[in-house]
């Protein structure tokens, strides 16, 4: 593989509280091509710290350090504030992990869309309509002339999530950072939802960073897979090995899914061992 | 315990008419588990919404408990002790200003029961809360132990029924099997009515007895969990969720069926 | 309460720093105590504290500051500049400035005070309520709200007191009754967005009435951006209190109220700068304070950053 679209070297990410530092996120170090990267791991693992970290979204008083954090020969971490601007939701967007929060209540849904659209692209509103109503369509919204006007708390959770993504996807991006894009979707649409992704990957060569705990889906969807546990990168995979993982933290996480014939047992609970940090 | 017939929900008017749901109907046994699954927007949260009275513009006859219900009327304090709810997003469901202790006696307040603290700590001991966690505020809390807390708060009624809208969709999957294993014990040990209102097909498969499948408000199908297990289910949408869940599958997903 | 916690010896810290709070005490005093330090943090919101603080305390203890009668008048002495016997001067009644200004505090925190207790309930209840049920009920309220928003303040309240009559009372029931409009638009906006919370519909699943729903669900989450829009407007309403004292509208000779002292020392403005530019300082200062502070507090009381 060529020159990888997004290099990072030991990103860290820390916030200083009252009961002292945090670390969410330390020395996480990948490549990504043009290709979709999956990061798995439990809750608080500091997923969606790196992946906002990557677009300087990291909430005060967060502080972000890297050796490179580079996009397409650009530095994230120098760039320019007005730089960094035109990159968020032009060449890499991201979808955040919490639908209901991301949308501004009382403006409708088409109109949040359309204005993410004129932000990067020089369209008449008519036009950016269109466009809006089209995408909205691709993430396989049943009826978009009535979501184009409804205000968010008239959709359901799973339109929520899809509005997002068409609003994301809408400018054309290079990289999309997408934060448990699909959790409230029914598996279906899910998978519908992930065929435009993956068609975006392999088509037009966009990169996807996928965050999501659900392991089963990262496994058949990504190319390749990050594992992490308190901050750290617990093991990298290629997505096909992943049942086959040896580490028992990955092992925990694979074991606590239910499965549609494991009735009436309990579930096997994640144990975890502070040992396996650095 | 839960019986439903023709229900039908309309939200809306004119161009922007939802009938969010269709004629749905169905019997649920005392102590039985019953699981709601399908397509996102098909209306799942909606008839729990109904059931408990919290959508208003319905119609239908619902009867619960014995207790025929009128849509828009208010319900009677019996009936809050019947029927309780846990939802789905545990951030957004416990007050921010609340301790899990005030969260806890507020029910007992309205509902002007005695013995307000050893409740409370029944409540809290069911769903495996210690005492520590009693005078917290909810973002003091991670999101499993606010899911506990909003069950405990569904249980301190004591109801024969529990609506669960997505409990463990917003919490990772280590979370989700405490959860989930916590749920099955109290079902057993309160002997409780469940609706689970889920899009993972594994889990309710876990939790439930009998999945009815909706898909754009209608009921398309009723499963015994058994006959999912088995994965013989006779409509072809049922099938299409059930390959599905299986992961992701390029070649598969196009020859999905669009069901219109 | 904030200023015990900040002098804490080590175990009054461990236990309100405690993650295992034993009681409601505790753990609301352990959340006050984790704001006062985020706001503590902030100098000017501190400085406006200190200059709030100061304002009650010499209000309190006004006749022990004082070096004067405020209101005798001693003919003999018109018109002195500040000098070591009368640290402001003093006005063409040859009363002492400082003492004036002094007891001056007091209405100020009268009024403020007064205004506050008025119109922020009035404007919570009914911004509440029309958030709430919505419907017609909103629309009704909403529509008495525009009515009084509609008119300037100062006008409106000068309409009121040209009915009432002047004298302080008056004026502060005007001033209430123009404010309360905007708390009741703020109150009305975060409830359309707290009712839908699934927290809302829960305890709604449990039986309470509307009325327990507003206020013990919805009240207590508007109160915080009440308080700070009040405190921000503190400043508005003592300049409009001082506005209606000036147009000699508001209270009346000889109280000594900042507005209608700067209104009689106006005309001694060029030679005895002192009668009407004390006052005016004094205003500023303690509408700087109360802004200094009310930002202070959206910092630590803003519910987006609550939790
Ligand atoms: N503003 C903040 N202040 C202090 N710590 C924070 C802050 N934001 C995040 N953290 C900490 O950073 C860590 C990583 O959080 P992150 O949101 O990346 O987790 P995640 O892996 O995305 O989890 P989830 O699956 O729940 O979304 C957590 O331990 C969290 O407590
Ligand atoms: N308050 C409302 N006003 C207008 N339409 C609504 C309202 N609530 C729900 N709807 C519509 O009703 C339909 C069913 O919504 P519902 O929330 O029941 O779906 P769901 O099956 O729970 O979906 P999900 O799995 O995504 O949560 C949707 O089309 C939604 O847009
Ligand atoms: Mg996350
Ligand atoms: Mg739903």
């Amino acid at each position: 593989m060529s020159e990888p679209l997004l290099s990072v070297r030991d990103l860290s990410v820390s916030f200083d509280t009252r009961k002292g530092v945090v670390e969410a996120v330390r020395g996480v170090s990948f490549d990504l091509g043009r290709e979709k990267l999956g990061i798995v791991g439990e809750s608080g693992s500091g997923k969606s710290q790196t992946g906002r970290a990557l677009l300087r979204l990291t909430p005060p008083p967060g502080r972000v350090s890297a050796k490179t954090m580079t996009f397409d020969g650009i530095d994230l971490l120098g760039a320019p504030d007005r730089q960094l601007r035109d990159l968020r939701g032009g060449r890499i967007s991201m979808v955040m992990q919490d639908p209901k929060y991301s949308l501004n209540p009382v403006m409708t849904v088409g109109r949040q869309i359309r204005e993410a659209y004129r932000a990067h692209t020089k369209v008449s509103k008519s036009g950016a309509k269109t466009k809006s109503l089209e995408m909205l369509e691709a993430v396989r919204i049943r009826d978009p002339e009535r979501v184009y006007r409804a205000y968010p708390h008239e959709v359901s959770g799973g339109m929520g999530q899809r509005i997002m993504i068409a609003m994301m996807l809408i400018t054309d991006p290079d990289l999309l950072i997408a934060d448990e894009p699909t959790s409230a979707l029914d598996v279906t649409v899910q998978l519908q939802v992930l065929a435009i992704l993956d068609d975006l990957v392999s088509q037009r060569g966009m990169g996807l960073i996928f965050i999501s705990h659900d392991l089963n889906l990262v496994a058949s969807f990504c190319d390749r897979i990050l594992v992490m546990y308190g901050g750290q990168v617990m093991e990298e995979l290629v997505a096909a090995e992943l049942h086959n993982a040896q580490h028992p933290y990955t092992r925990g996480l694979l074991e606590c899914l239910p499965q549609v014939d494991s009735r009436d047992k309990d579930l096997p609970v994640l144990t975890r061992d502070p040992g396996w940090l650095l | 315990m839960i019986d439903i017939q023709n229900l039908n929900v309309v939200f809306g008017s004119g161009a922007d008419r939802v009938h969010a749901v269709k004629n749905v109907s169905c019997r649920i046994a005392g102590g039985e588990s019953f699981g709601l699954v399908g397509e996102s927007g098909s209306g799942k949260s909606t008839v729990l919404r109904a059931l408990c009275g919290l959508a208003t513009g319905w119609d239908g006859e619902v009867t619960i408990d014995g207790e025929a219900l009128e849509a828009g009327a208010r319900r009677s304090d019996a009936f809050y002790k019947t029927v309780q709810m846990v939802f789905q997003d545990p951030y957004g469901s416990l007050h921010p200003r609340h301790t899990v202790n005030r969260i806890l006696s507020e029910p007992i307040a309205i509902q002007g029961l005695d013995n307000p603290g050893s409740r409370i700590d029944e409540a809290l001991q069911q769903v495996g809360l210690g005492e520590g966690f009693r005078f917290r505020f909810p973002h003091q809390l991670s999101g499993g132990q606010r899911q506990r807390v909003a069950i405990a708060r569904a249980l301190i009624l004591k109801p024969k029924i529990l609506l669960l809208d997505e409990p463990t969709s917003a919490l990772d999957v280590s979370v989700q099997a405490e959860v989930l294993n916590l749920l099955m014990r109290l079902r057993e040990e309160l002997s409780l009515t469940f609706v689970l209102v889920s899009h993972d097909l594994a889990v309710v498969s876990h939790i439930c007895d009998r999945i009815a499948v909706m898909r754009n408000g209608e009921v398309v199908e009723e499963v015994t969990a058994d006959d999912l297990a088995r994965g013989q289910p006779a409509d072809r949408y049922t099938r299409q969720l059930l390959l599905a869940s299986k992961g992701y599958d390029r070649a598969a997903i196009d020859q999905f069926e669009d069901f219109g | 309460m904030s200023d015990l916690a900040s002098s804490s010896g080590s175990g009054l810290k461990a236990w309100l720093t405690s993650e295992n709070p034993g009681s409601h005490l505790q753990a609301s005093c352990s959340r006050a105590y984790y704001a006062w330090l985020d706001f503590a943090a902030n100098r000017l919101a501190l400085l406006g504290l200190i200059i709030v603080g100061l304002l009650i305390a010499v209000a309190a203890f006004a006749p022990l500051l004082a070096t004067a009668s405020p209101i005798a008048p001693d003919l003999t002495q018109r018109l002195l500049p500040p000098s070591a016997d009368y640290w402001f001067g003093t006005d063409e009644l040859g009363r002492d400035i400082y003492s004036r200004i002094v007891y001056g505090t007091r209405l100020t925190l009268y009024v403020v005070v007064l205004v506050a207790v008025i119109a922020a309930p009035v404007g919570l209840l009914v911004g509440t309520s029309a958030g709430y049920f919505g419907g017609w009920v909103d629309k009704i309220l909403m529509r008495i709200t525009d009515i009084f928003l509609a008119f300037p303040r100062l006008i409106l309240a000068l309409a009121f007191v040209a009915a009432l009559g002047p004298g302080i009372e008056n004026a502060i029931f005007a001033i209430a009754i123009t404010s309360w409009p905007p708390y009741a638009r703020i109150a009305r906006a975060e409830t359309l967005t707290i009712r839908r919370a699934d927290y809302i519909a829960a305890i709604r699943l449990q039986g309470a009435s509307s009325w327990r729903v507003i206020w013990g669900h919805v009240v207590p989450l508007c109160t915080s951006s009440i308080i700070v829009r009040v405190t921000l407007d503190m400043a508005g309403i003592i300049l409009t209190a001082a506005g209606l004292g000036f147009l000699g509208l508001g209270a009346q000779p000889p109280l000594p109220e900042w507005g209608a002292m700067i209104s009689s020392g106006r005309k001694f403005l060029l030679d005895q700068w002192w009668l009407a530019s004390i006052p005016g300082i004094a205003i500023f200062i303690v509408s700087l304070g109360f802004n200094l502070l009310g930002d202070g507090l959206r910092d630590v009381l803003d519910p987006k950053s609550g939790d």
